[in-house]
C-alpha cells in the first residue's frame, strides 16, 4: 500500500500517439545549402528571404551545440533529420484539405470547420511543415487583424516581416535559434493594429506526423499601440521510439500599451520509461515590451518531450513594461526538462514576476533556470520569483538555478523556493476521507499548480487541468 | 446492544516495533467509547489501525466491522463504509480549496452511497449552515485545506468534515487537545449533537475535561498496547486519583 501502488497511477498513456495516415513529401534527410533553396522555394519565397536563411545556415555552421542545460542526451546527427514534410494533398481551402488531416485533427479536439470550432477561437492548423489550415481568417481581418501562416505573411506582408522578424531573437542568438532560421518551415503570423483588443481567443497547433522529420516553427505576433491579444498553442506528436528534433522560434513584440498573453500546452511524446523516444524541444521564446506600459504574459504547462530546453523570456524596454512568466513543467518516465525564464529590465519602473512549480516523478528531471537582469537604467524595476517544486517518489529530482544581475541600487528583487514531496500524510488524510488515491494525487498536484493553471484562458485552462490528470495517471511512485 | 466493531486479538507494529499487543476490545452502535491510557500505551496506532494507515502493519488478529473484517480494506473503502477518524494533527495541503475537498469527500461518499452528487450550489448551502452552527469564520470555505490555520481552527475543521461526512463510526484521536475552554466546549456541543442510536464515538483523550462534557457510555483502559480495563466513568474518577498505575501492568 502507499506510493508504490501510486507507481501505478502515473503510468499512464499517450493517448496522441497515432499516426495520421496520408501522403506526405518529404525532402531527403540532410542539410545543406539546397535543402534551404528546396524549403525556400517550396513555400514561394521572396529572394531577400532565401538571402537571409542562407546567412543563418552559414552562421549556424560555425556555432556548437550548448552544453550548459541540466540534460543529458545522445549527439543529434543534424544531417540525419529530414527538413521538410508536407501532405501531398490540398492546403488553405477546407474543401481541398485532406479529409484524414481533418478527421486527425478532431480527434486531437481541434476541429477545422468553423462551425464546429471552440466558440471564440481561431486556430492555424500546422502540419509537419506547412499550415493545412487557418481558421475566421476573414472574420478578423475585417478588424484589420492579420492571422496567417508565417509562409503567407512573407508573401504578402513583406515590410512587417522585414521589421520585425529576428528584431527579438537575432537569427545567430542560439545554436537552436540559428538552425530555425535557416531551416523554418511554417508557423504562425500575428498583427493587431492600433487600439485593436482581439475579440477572439488565437491559436495555434502544431503537429508532427512524418518520421524521421524536425519542425521548425517560426511564430512572429506583433501587438501595435494600445491593443490586446491572447494567443495559445498547442502540440502532439505520434508515439515513436526515434527522437525527433523540435526547434521553435517565438518573437513577440508589444508596443505602448499593448498587452500579449502567450499560453502553450506543450504535449509533444515524451517517449518511454527508459527513454526510448520523444521529441527534443529546443525553443527560443522572447518578447520584447517596446513601449511604455506594454506587458507580456508567458504561461506553459509543459507535460510533453523527452528533452525540454526553453526559457520563454521578457526584454523590458518600455518605461512601466510588465513581463510575466508562470510555468508548470512536469516530467516523468524519463523526461528531463530545463527551462524557465529571463527578464530583462532595461525601462523604469519596470516589473517583472515569476512562478514556476516544477512537478517530477519516475524518472523525471525538472531544472528551473531563471535570469533577472536589471540593467542600471532600470530605476524602480521589480522582480518577484517562486520556484517550487514537487517531487512524487524517490527516483525523481528538482533543480533551481536563479541567476541575478543587478547593476541598479533602486531595484527591488524576491526570490522564494521551495522543494517538497507529496507526502504519505496528505495522501492518506484525502484517502480517510473517502477520496480514492488517483483522486488523490490529482488534487493535491492540481493545488500545487493552481497559481499558474489559473492563468490560463478558460477554454485551455480545462483541456490543461484534464492533460495533468492524464499525464499523472499511474505516475506517482 | 450490537456490536458494530470487534477487535480480536489484535497485534500491530510500526517499523520494526510491536506496539499492539493483544487488544480485545468491542464496541456498540449508538454509544460513546472513551479511550484513556498513558502516553505510548497504544491509543494512536489503535485508531491508526482501524483507518487503514499505511504506516502499521498488522501482525496478528482481526477486526470486524458490521459483520466484515477489514484488516485488507483501503483506507478510503474504510472511510466509505463510515469510518471516520478526526486528525491529532491535521497536515496541511496548499492549494486544495477547503470546500472543494470537503465537496469531492462528500460526493464520494454518495457516489457510494448510490446518491446522486450534490452540485455546488447545494453544497454551499449545506455548508454554510454547519460553519455557522460551529461558530467558524465564512472563510474558511475559500481557504487552502488546513494551510495556515491556527491549532483550534484545524481542530474545528475536523468536527465540520464529521458533521458533512456523517460517518457511522466516529474516531476522536485527542480532538480536545490544544483546545481553549470555548473551543472545547464547541466541539464538544457539536459532537453530542451528532450522537444518536446508530453513531458509535471512540474517544482518545489524556482528559477528563472533555468526557465532563460528552458522557461517555464506557471508559476503557490501554497500556502497553494492551486493554488493562473497560467499565465506566467510576474509571476516570480513580485515574483522577491514583494514575494509571492503580491498574497495574499488562
Amino acid at each position: 500500500m502507499g506510493m508504490e501502488k501510486v507507481d501505478k497511477i502515473i503510468n499512464s498513456d499517450y493517448e496522441l500517439g497515432f499516426e495520421i495516415d496520408i501522403e506526405e513529401e518529404t525532402a531527403p534527410p540532410g542539410l545543406t545549402e539546397d535543402t534551404i533553396k528546396f524549403i525556400s522555394a517550396k513555400k514561394n519565397e521572396p529572394d531577400w528571404m532565401l538571402e537571409l536563411r542562407l546567412k543563418a545556415f552559414h552562421a549556424w555552421q560555425k556555432m556548437e551545440e550548448p552544453k550548459w542545460a541540466k540534460v543529458t542526451y545522445p549527439p543529434i546527427d543534424y544531417q540525419a533529420i529530414s527538413y521538410w514534410a508536407a501532405p501531398k494533398k490540398g492546403s488553405k481551402s477546407l474543401d481541398e484539405v485532406d479529409p484524414e488531416i481533418l478527421k486527425a485533427y478532431e480527434k486531437l479536439g481541434i476541429p477545422l470547420e468553423e462551425q464546429k470550432a471552440l466558440a471564440g477561437v481561431a486556430v492555424d492548423a500546422v502540419l509537419d511543415s506547412v499550415s493545412v489550415k487557418t481558421t475566421f481568417v476573414e472574420e478578423l481581418n475585417k478588424l484589420g487583424i492579420i492571422f496567417c501562416s508565417i509562409s503567407e505573411a512573407i508573401r504578402d506582408y513583406p515590410d512587417l516581416v522585414k521589421k520585425y522578424m529576428f528584431s527579438v531573437v537575432p537569427m545567430t542568438d542560439n545554436f537552436f535559434a540559428a538552425l530555425n532560421s535557416a531551416v523554418f518551415s511554417d508557423g504562425t503570423f500575428v498583427y493587431i493594429p492600433k487600439g485593436v483588443k482581439c475579440p477572439m481567443e488565437l491559436s495555434t497547433y502544431f503537429r508532427i506526423n512524418a518520421q524521421n522529420t524536425g519542425q521548425f516553427e517560426r511564430t512572429l505576433i506583433i501587438a501595435d499601440e494600445g491593443s490586446y491579444v491572447s494567443y495559445n498553442e498547442g502540440c502532439s506528436a505520434p508515439s515513436r521510439d526515434e527522437n525527433q528534433l523540435h526547434a521553435a522560434v517565438v518573437e513577440l513584440i508589444a508596443h505602448k500599451d499593448a498587452h500579449i498573453n502567450y499560453s502553450t500546452i506543450q504535449n509533444w511524446y515524451p517517449g518511454d520509461i527508459e527513454g526510448n523516444g520523444g521529441i527534443y524541444n529546443f525553443v527560443t521564446k522572447r518578447g520584447l515590451c517596446e513601449g511604455e506600459n506594454s506587458k507580456i504574459t508567458w504561461t506553459q504547462v509543459e507535460t510533453g518531450s523527452v528533452i525540454t530546453w526553453k526559457y520563454p523570456s521578457c526584454i523590458l524596454k518600455g518605461d512601466n513594461s510588465v513581463g510575466e512568466f508562470y510555468s508548470v513543467a512536469i516530467t516523468r518516465l524519463a523526461q528531463q526538462a530545463d527551462t524557465g525564464t529571463k527578464m530583462i529590465h532595461i525601462g523604469k519602473n519596470t516589473k517583472s514576476l515569476i512562478i514556476s512549480k516544477g512537478i517530477s516523478a519516475q524518472k523525471g528531471q525538472n531544472s528551473y533556470r531563471g535570469l533577472v537582469k536589471i540593467h542600471e537604467s532600470a530605476k524602480g524595476a521589480k522582480n518577484f520569483s517562486e520556484c517550487d517544486s514537487l517531487l512524487i517518489g524517490d527516483n525523481c529530482g528538482a533543480h533551481t538555478f536563479p541567476y541575478l544581475e543587478s547593476k541598479c541600487a533602486s531595484a527591488q528583487v524576491e526570490h522564494e523556493a521551495t522543494t517538497s514531496k507529496i507526502s504519505e500524510e496528505q495522501l492518506f488524510y484525502l484517502r480517510q476521507r473517502g477520496i480514492s488515491e488517483e483522486d488523490a494525487v490529482s488534487m493535491i498536484v492540481h493545488g500545487f499548480c493552481k497559481d499558474v493553471l489559473n492563468k490560463l484562458p478558460m477554454e485551455f485552462a480545462v483541456e490543461a487541468k484534464a492533460l495533468l490528470d492524464l499525464t499523472l495517471e499511474g505516475s506517482v511512485g | 446492544m450490537k456490536k458494530v466493531m470487534q477487535i480480536i486479538n489484535l497485534h500491530a507494529k510500526i517499523g520494526e516495533k510491536e506496539i499492539l499487543k493483544g487488544i480485545d476490545l468491542d464496541m456498540f452502535e449508538g454509544k460513546v467509547h472513551a479511550i484513556m491510557g498513558p502516553n505510548g500505551a497504544g491509543k494512536s496506532t489503535l485508531s491508526k489501525t482501524i483507518v487503514g494507515h499505511p504506516d502499521v502493519e498488522v501482525t496478528e488478529g482481526d477486526i470486524i466491522y458490521k459483520g466484515k473484517s477489514i484488516i485488507d480494506m483501503e483506507p478510503e473503502e474504510r472511510a466509505l463504509e463510515g469510518i471516520f477518524m478526526s486528525f491529532q494533527h491535521p497536515v496541511e495541503i496548499p492549494g486544495v480549496n477547503n470546500a472543494y475537498f470537503l465537496r469531492t469527500a462528500l460526493n464520494a461518499k454518495r457516489k457510494h452511497l448510490g446518491l446522486k452528487p450534490l452540485n455546488a450550489a447545494e453544497f454551499l448551502k449545506l455548508l454554510k449552515s454547519k460553519i455557522k452552527e460551529l461558530g467558524m469564520k465564512e472563510e474558511m470555505i475559500h481557504r487552502s485545506l488546513n494551510e495556515g490555520f491556527s491549532g483550534g481552527e484545524k481542530k474545528l475543521n475536523e468536527i465540520l468534515q464529521m458533521e458533512i461526512l456523517e460517518p457511522d463510526f466516529v474516531i476522536l484521536d485527542e480532538i480536545d487537545s490544544g483546545l481553549d475552554i470555548d473551543a472545547l466546549k464547541k466541539v464538544s456541543e457539536a459532537i453530542n449533537n451528532m450522537r444518536d442510536s446508530k453513531r458509535t464515538f471512540m474517544i482518545i483523550t489524556h482528559y477528563r475535561k472533555i468526557l465532563d462534557y460528552i458522557e461517555p457510555d464506557f471508559v476503557h483502559v490501554l497500556k502497553n498496547g494492551k486493554v488493562l480495563k473497560t467499565g465506566g466513568i467510576e474509571i476516570v474518577d480513580a485515574l483522577e486519583k491514583e494514575g494509571y498505575k492503580i491498574f497495574g501492568d499488562a
